[in-house]
């Protein structure tokens, strides 16, 4: 359980791994004993003391269950971790997802699909249709095709040398499900011209649109200022942001019009 | 009525006297822009060294309840990068009346020279001179900010190798501010900035049996410190004639008014961006305001360094 008390998520809390998952030759699903009150798109700081400590997207809140990729010295530790191990999350960290309840269609790109699934999850759970579009490098590099389609979802698959799915894009794939109608809301989390080509999506089809961006983090609080891109923190007022529609100018506060990705944060929460 | 809040700083006309403390939020121009016209009166850039610096892993930044610790050990991309970060927020900001500060860190007296005529060529309104950063002891040894002789030689260069204002950023962690602050001003020192953080401290995390921050301890910032910070710039404008940057812990308006009735010329926020956001400049001067107003006071200056009355 959650200790009590202001500093709750404030401070790195010791929990025990439960389950490890090898998802891919790369990203391992470790799912902790425990749970964080969470929206899907918010993230966790997980450190393993004495080493580093660093962001992940939240594949679910309860339990709590992280997707790491392993790409250094700190994930390759994570991915040492067994069963009854310990590993320090603070958080959850950030805004998420907050779309209009309708049809959803997702679109992931490489392990940017974590936070879609959550996402994806709590969607079903509200009674509406989610699609998907999963893209990746090839096909071993596929994440969670079988955890989307178990909850119902639409599945189309993209790869990049056509080992699964069809040869192309994810956003190549999204491009052609919008054209077929009936989207009401669209979210996309993967590399920044992934990202570029979903806003695009939205704003021609005239869908909201939120994307989860990934930053180089630090804090992980919104002070130092490592995650900032074009006048934004990430890390506090991200990682997903809205990028279509946007708010009128003046409900924004002084903000500097920001170049290419037209992104706005979201309204706090609560 | 709406009081006078402009500030004369060594010369320099600020349309407020709130400043961006060095170290919080000032990496990228895009981030300077937002927090000028947020409503600073200035904005300093992170401390910028010869070389880029990485810095020390995570965990450097920690809310431990009345305050924040950190030690995020000086990341910066050097100071070729930083020219172009300033010289960029300077063309964002360009018709909005922010004065652009530079901060600027070294490990030896000539290479504080050598980034302060390097960081010039981006014509920043001051430079600020870090000579107080607790969380690089273990790399640079003793603080340049630990003694008068070492804090007025990092002055003396610094001021031979730039025409432009300099403000020399004091720690806390000394027996004797004071003696610091008059050893800097007759170096030549145009302002003095005060406080860097205080301790350096250590949290503990009792689950591992180890401290949080990768680099054990860090300074410490955020409203724990501020009548730290508060008593320190009241025994430093009480003794030299230089302008003070009162910087700790300001939290609300009131804040602000506490720190001029110390006798700070302006005023530095850095944590309180945790807690209210980068927005935190325009609602920290209309709290000033309405205090000012309330109480019937038209301008700043009639209430600066009320307190040594």
């Amino acid at each position: 359980m959650m200790r009590s008390g202001d500093l709750e998520g404030r401070f790195p809390r010791a929990f025990r791994v439960a389950l490890v998952r090898q998802e891919t030759p790369r990203v391992r699903t470790l799912v902790l004993e425990g749970r964080l009150a969470a929206e899907p798109g918010q993230f966790v700081m997980a450190w393993l003391p004495g080493l580093d400590e660093k962001p992940f997207s939240l594949v679910d809140g309860d339990p709590l269950t992280l997707a790491v990729a392993r790409v250094g010295p700190f994930t390759e530790a994570v991915h040492r971790l067994q069963v009854g191990d310990r590993l320090w999350v603070r958080g959850p960290q950030g805004r998420g997802f907050a779309l209009p309840l309708g049809r959803l269609l997702v679109v992931g790109g490489g392990y940017g699909v974590a936070p879609l699934l959550f996402l994806a999850r709590r969607t079903r759970e509200a009674g509406q249709e989610v699609w998907a579009v999963l893209g990746a490098r090839t096909a071993t590099d596929l994440l969670f095709v079988d955890r989307f389609r178990a909850l119902g979802c639409r599945v189309e698959v993209a790869t990049e040398d056509g080992s699964a799915g069809r040869l192309g894009l994810a956003s190549e794939v999204a491009a052609a499900l919008l054209a077929e109608g009936g989207v009401q809301a669209l979210a996309a989390c993967g590399p920044e011209g992934l990202l570029e080509a979903v806003a695009a999506l939205g704003r021609r089809w005239d869908v909201p649109t939120e994307v989860s961006r990934e930053a180089y983090m630090r804090c992980g609080i919104g002070v130092c200022g490592s995650c900032a891109r074009d006048g934004r923190l990430v890390c506090k007022e991200g990682p997903v942001f809205r990028v279509h529609p946007a708010p009128a100018r003046e409900a924004e506060g002084p903000v500097p019009d920001l170049p290419h990705l037209e992104v706005v944060p979201l309204a706090p929460k609560g | 009525m709406n009081p006078d809040l402009t500030v004369d700083l060594c010369g320099i006309r600020l349309r407020n006297p709130l400043v961006l403390a060095s170290g919080v939020l000032g990496t990228e121009p895009g981030i300077l822009h937002r927090v000028g016209l947020a409503g600073a009166g200035a904005v300093t850039s992170k401390s910028c060294s010869l070389l880029p610096r990485k810095g020390h892993p995570n965990p450097t930044v920690l809310d431990w309840g009345p305050g924040l610790i950190n030690a995020v050990g000086l990341a910066n991309p050097g100071v070729e990068e930083e020219v172009r970060i300033l010289r960029e927020a300077r063309e964002r900001l360009a018709g909005e009346g922010v004065a652009i500060f530079a901060s600027i860190v070294a490990g030896t007296v000539e290479e504080f020279a050598e980034v302060a005529r390097r960081v010039s060529a981006a014509e920043p309104d001051l430079i600020e001179v870090n000579i107080s950063c607790p969380n690089v002891i273990s790399e640079f040894g003793e603080l340049f900010a630990h003694r008068p002789e070492s804090a007025a030689a990092v002055t003396r260069a610094v001021k031979e190798a730039t025409d432009i204002p300099v403000s020399v950023k004091l720690s806390p962690n000394v027996a004797d501010i004071v003696s610091i602050a008059q050893a800097v001003a007759e170096a030549g020192a145009d302002a003095i900035t005060a406080i860097n953080t205080v301790g350096p401290g250590m949290v503990i995390d009792v689950e591992s049996g180890r401290p949080f921050l990768s680099n054990r301890e860090g300074g410490l910032s955020g409203p724990a410190i501020r009548p730290v910070a508060v008593r320190c710039v009241y025994r430093i404008a009480q003794a030299v004639d230089v302008p003070v940057i009162g910087t700790g812990g300001v939290m609300r308006g009131r804040d602000v008014v506490e720190m001029v009735m110390a006798g700070a010329t302006a005023v530095g926020v850095g944590s309180a961006v945790y807690w209210r956001g980068p927005e935190v400049f325009g609602e920290l001067l209309a709290e000033v305001r309405e205090f000012l107003v309330s109480h019937g006071y038209g301008s700043l200056a009639e209430i600066r360094g009320v307190a040594h009355r």
